[in-house]
């Protein structure tokens, strides 16, 4: 009794993004973890409360980061992460009802010191009721050229399992008769240069490849069809089973004369499926008050469509790939954000070298160009029908609060 | 015919003592333009990429979910020889 496939159109967006969170940790970690290839990173224990709300969606939890030293050489470090997601986008608007569900995910890893060598391995494992993903990652990094040049090299396997829900006698459940499997490999380059006394440089080129069911068991396309009220009817999105991306960016950081710091990036990113992506981002960062930390930051991102998508194709089985997913459409967006670290010391725990509290807050706008808002002809909205709805238009707030102490 | 003679010999010497010192350069380390004792502001937290890695590993997974591009963010870490 197989009541909605669809009945979590954005899980498809939350299980098959979301669900890749650990991969996008574990890059973090493998291209990011060692901050100088001969000393270990900080003791320090974080704990943070995040809160996506845009769209109709909302996401929120809790997220912990634990770094701590074993003698001189060893460094373990353990992390906890939630989603606490309740939907109800576009998505689940067009073809089915509201969910929640939960996410966490858990990771563990240890950094070994020897000479001016950190070498990096770490697991990470994430879970939701129809998706888990596993990963793991290994990475060397080495100093060199008196401790200017630091070559960061790091290898990344993910393997994971998707189940799709079905609703059986008011009950949601995995489908038992579907279970499919995704493998990924990620190859990791990063390399970071002191040019002067005041200006760092990094270079990261990332290459990923992806093998299995990429797609989710939820989304669907949609096709012309003159027959039905609204002008269309949805179709199972067919994505293929391989894709491979390169990815290459370089981020120049300079300190200013007065003690503030600013940070230009630019990233490069193009794929097997047809998407270009151009990411530019330039941040600012302002100490103040002998306590305080202001932050600012513009990101702008542009990319184009992926050759397999449409927002609406003309006829069923109009092509061999097809998908409707936004994250394959071609939009431009925008974030604007700023953030405030207050430091401060703890008098009765000695212990705590140094304390903050941190609050960072993020307004993000994304501008689909061919992606519709196919509810107005889904709700008959007058004058409105498939092909000629107005373009889609989301924005988002981004919230994190987080504590930090060092020890 | 002595003239070009001597001038042959020098060219040789001059080659062999660029050679030479060739040679030996590429045999002495590189010497770091930016001496550890100028590094001092890249001590300071605020010239750290990703100075808090749980908030740039949480928004680069915001921007990440939402966008066709992924990887090569390297918004955590990255070399800074300040020690």
């Amino acid at each position: 009794m197989q009541l909605t496939v669809s009945a979590k159109g954005w899980r498809t967006v939350v299980s098959a993004r979301l669900g890749q969170c650990a991969k996008v940790l574990a890059a973090l970690c493998v291209v990011g973890t060692p901050a100088i290839a001969d000393v270990l990173p900080d003791d320090r224990a974080d704990v943070m409360y995040h809160n996506y709300s845009g769209g109709g969606i909302t996401i929120q939890g809790p997220s912990v980061l634990v770094r701590k030293k074993v003698g001189d050489n060893l460094s373990f470090s353990g992390s906890y992460y939630e989603d606490l997601i309740s939907s109800a986008s576009i998505d689940v608007k067009l073809s089915a009802s509201p969910y929640h569900e939960t996410r966490k995910q858990e990771g563990g890893s240890v950094d070994y010191l020897h000479g001016k060598t950190i070498y990096t391995a770490g697991y990470i494992h994430s879970r939701e009721p129809d998706y888990e993903a596993n990963t793991s990652y290994f990475a060397v990094s080495q100093s060199m050229f008196g401790d200017l040049t630091t070559v960061t090299m790091g290898y990344r396997r993910g393997w994971d399992n998707v189940y799709r829900d079905i609703r059986v006698n008011h009950v949601i459940q995995n489908d038992p008769n579907f279970h499919q499997q995704a493998d990924h490999r990620a190859y990791t380059l990063s390399l970071s240069q002191i040019l002067t006394r005041n200006a760092i440089f990094n270079f990261n080129f990332e290459a990923i490849t992806d093998q299995g069911y990429l797609q989710s068991p939820y989304r669907e396309t949609r096709y012309a069809d003159p027959t039905k009220p609204d002008g269309f009817t949805l179709a199972p999105q067919i994505y293929p089973n391989t894709r491979t991306s390169n990815a290459a960016s370089g981020q120049l950081k300079y300190y200013l004369p007065y003690r503030a710091a600013v940070t230009g990036m630019y990233r490069f990113f193009t794929d097997t499926w047809g998407i270009r992506g151009d990411t530019f981002e330039l941040d600012y960062t302002q100490p103040a008050f002998r306590h305080w930390i202001f932050d600012g930051s513009a990101r702008f991102y542009r990319q184009n469509a992926a050759t397999f998508y449409s927002d609406l194709f003309p006829r069923a089985n109009y092509q061999n790939f097809e998908a409707r997913d936004r994250e394959l459409a071609a939009f431009h967006s925008l974030s604007l954000g700023i953030g405030v670290s207050y430091e401060f010391h703890i008098p009765s725990a000695p212990w705590i070298n140094k304390s903050s509290v941190n609050v960072h807050f993020n307004r993000l706008f994304i501008d689909y160009n061919d992606f519709r808002n196919a509810l107005y002809s889904l709700n008959g909205v007058p004058g409105y029908f498939a092909g000629n709805e107005p373009l889609y238009h989301l924005d988002a707030s981004i919230l994190q609060a987080f504590v930090s102490i060092w020890f | 015919m002595d003239i070009r003679k001597s001038c042959t010999q020098r060219m040789k010497k001059l080659l062999i003592a660029l050679t030479l010192l060739g040679t030996l350069a590429g045999c002495a380390p590189i010497q770091p333009w930016v001496k550890p004792y100028e590094r001092e502001h890249f001590a300071d937290p605020i010239m750290s990429f990703g100075r808090d890695p749980i908030s740039a590993t949480y928004i680069d997974h915001v921007f990440e979910s939402r966008e066709g591009s992924r990887g090569a963010t390297g918004g955590v870490g990255g070399g800074c020889g300040c020690n």
